[in-house]
């Protein structure tokens, strides 16, 4: 937060100004209800990708671990919404928000947990063991996606599963004749509060600053007396557990859940990442947010387009900034 | 030279890296209170020195003792917390934090104690006006100031920086040859590379000059600058050009 000060004091405004004029340069080419529509439903999809990609910016930035494990904690989550509102369906279904809400929040909870003690399973058995070997760590989180994704198989069978939204979160609301839905609005608060959460921490705490300085520059850290181990497998486990509430709220924006779930959005996190400059959480979710616009955008002027219109958005954000538009140690 | 009262000792160390061997087998005493200098060449070995002293890079024999206790298999921030402060070549500042930040990362759990905070800004006057602003938008100077305040934020038993004068304009190095001359009169133990000799002959008590990997020279810095003739021959070009 202080640096994002420290970057507006400096006269470096312009990365923050992509946001807003992103949305304004597509306001001519639409209805204002379209546009209203469509703005939401992207930040919204933003949301849901930082969620997704926070942890793993950070882990890029402070551990230099390049993991595609990433995905297996979004997968574990989704399928663990689709157990504990599978098991919480009378309180899913019931007309009460409350109820609604608790079903959801259980399934968030649950998420959290249980990604977080994976991730922490896997940093000590696995990551621990190839820090500072890049190939290795591609080599062996691969091989952890794939195993995570046969495990789901065996716990939760290779058929898709369905998983409705709780039903107070279903539908749309009218906003200046804008249809907007419901889930994405909750979906959009859910990460702005992880985020705000986040920088707090990340701003407000001494972890926080230590993990700052660490996306800087490890060894200094450990010359202040800091043992940056700990704080890796922390980093880890908070990774992990983002990446499972993710997949909660993928997994019912998508309303159903197959065991690649996670596997597939692992090329969008990493342009998330590199667009937002790695280590950098406002990037990350600035990076999220564009990306969420884009795509809406794009696949509602030239549907054909979208699929490709992340790419050259990475494209074009690397042409004018190569470290992304947030990067950590440009000072 | 006499290291009765040395708080830091070094011998016979050797320091691979990779496949190279930079360290030939070090001996170095750091006397308490006193203002150690080690000098030499580029490539002479000073760096690696202090890094291996910091456990950054491991020493491959020899040993490394800290009043009286061996460090050379302990971790860098076991090290650390003896409470030695390790100023490095590149300064180590955390660009996108405050300086405010960079300075509370280096204090204990309760944070700032306002006394030293004072004692500390006053080295250094030019940092209380940039105390919001990120360390990455200081200049060099502003960012050695930074660095060292750093370092002695909290009372220190060491206190060992790398060619703090780098690059730095005159004015600026003057600057930190006061702030040196005042750490001195604390009676804290320094350990400083330099390459600038007037910055050396200002504000050294000691001298350690280093060649090939060894120490090959140590006495008293007066000694040193006294005598032309053995800066000429320990020293060489290096001196001429750092006057």
């Amino acid at each position: 937060m202080s640096g994002a000060l420290a970057r507006l004091r400096a006269g470096d405004w312009s990365a923050y100004a992509l946001l807003p004029a992103v949305m304004l340069a597509s306001l001519p080419m639409m209805s204002l209800s379209a546009w209203l529509t469509l703005t939401v439903a992207g930040v919204a999809m933003g949301m849901m990708l930082f969620l997704m990609a926070a942890g793993l910016t950070l882990i890029f930035g402070l551990m230099q671990v390049f993991t595609f494990a990433h995905g297996a904690f979004i997968t574990l989550g989704a399928y663990l919404a689709v157990s504990v509102l599978g098991a919480l369906a009378g309180w899913s279904v019931a007309g009460s928000w409350w109820l609604n809400l608790a079903a959801l929040g259980a399934a968030l909870v649950a998420a959290l947990i249980a990604t977080g003690a994976a991730g922490y399973v896997f940093e000590r058995v696995i990551i621990r063991r190839v820090y500072g070997e890049h190939l290795r760590q591609i080599l062996i989180t691969v091989g952890g996606l794939i195993i995570a994704e046969q495990l789901v198989v065996a716990v939760w069978g290779a058929n898709p599963l369905p998983l409705a939204k709780p039903a107070s979160f279903r539908g749309s609301i009218i906003i200046a004749g804008a249809a907007i839905e419901k889930y994405r609005l909750l979906a959009a608060a859910l990460g702005l509060v992880v985020y705000a959460g986040l920088q707090l921490l990340l701003s407000r705490t001494r972890v926080g600053l230590l993990v700052r300085a660490g996306v800087e520059n490890l060894e200094m850290v450990e010359a202040l007396g800091y043992r940056i181990r700990r704080l890796f497998i922390g980093v880890f486990v908070t990774g992990a557990a983002l990446a499972g509430i993710g997949g909660v709220m993928w997994a019912l924006y998508q309303e159903v859940v197959t065991r690649s779930i996670g596997g597939d959005m692992t090329i969008l996190i990493f342009i998330i990442l590199i667009i937002g400059g790695l280590g950098s959480v406002g990037g990350c979710f600035t990076a999220a947010i564009l990306v969420g616009l884009v795509t809406n955008y794009v696949g509602f002027l030239a549907p054909k387009l979208a699929l490709g219109s992340t790419i050259v958005l990475m494209m074009a954000v690397l042409m004018w900034r190569p470290r992304g538009l947030f990067p950590v140690g440009a000072g | 030279m006499n290291d009765g009262a040395a708080l830091l000792r070094l011998a016979g160390v050797h320091t691979h890296i990779g496949r190279y061997h930079i360290l030939h087998g070090v001996d170095l005493a750091v006397r308490r209170g006193r203002l150690t200098m080690l000098l030499g060449r580029n490539g002479a070995g000073k760096t690696t020195t202090l890094r291996t002293i910091m456990g950054l890079w491991r020493r491959s024999a020899g040993e490394i003792a800290f009043d009286g206790a061996p460090i050379g298999a302990l971790d860098t921030p076991d090290i650390a917390r003896l409470g030695i402060a390790y100023v490095p070549e590149s300064m180590g500042i955390f660009g996108q934090l405050t300086v405010r930040e960079n300075l509370l990362l280096a204090t204990g759990p309760k944070g700032f104690d306002a006394a030293r905070l004072d004692d500390v800004m006053g080295l250094f006057p030019a940092l209380r006006q940039k105390w919001h602003n990120g360390a990455g938008s200081l200049s060099g100077g502003q960012k050695q100031m930074l660095a060292i305040s750093r370092a002695i934020i909290e009372e220190r038993r060491l206190l060992i920086v790398d060619e703090p004068t780098k690059g730095l304009a005159p004015a600026v190095i003057q600057l930190l040859i006061d702030a040196f001359l005042r750490l001195k009169q604390t009676a804290t133990t320094i350990l400083l590379v330099e390459q600038n000799f007037h910055m050396a002959r200002s504000v050294g008590d000691e001298v350690a000059v280093m060649d090939d990997g060894r120490v090959v020279h140590a006495g008293a810095m007066a000694d040193l600058a006294a005598d032309e003739a053995l800066q000429r021959q320990l020293l060489g070009l290096s001196l001429a050009s750092h006057q």
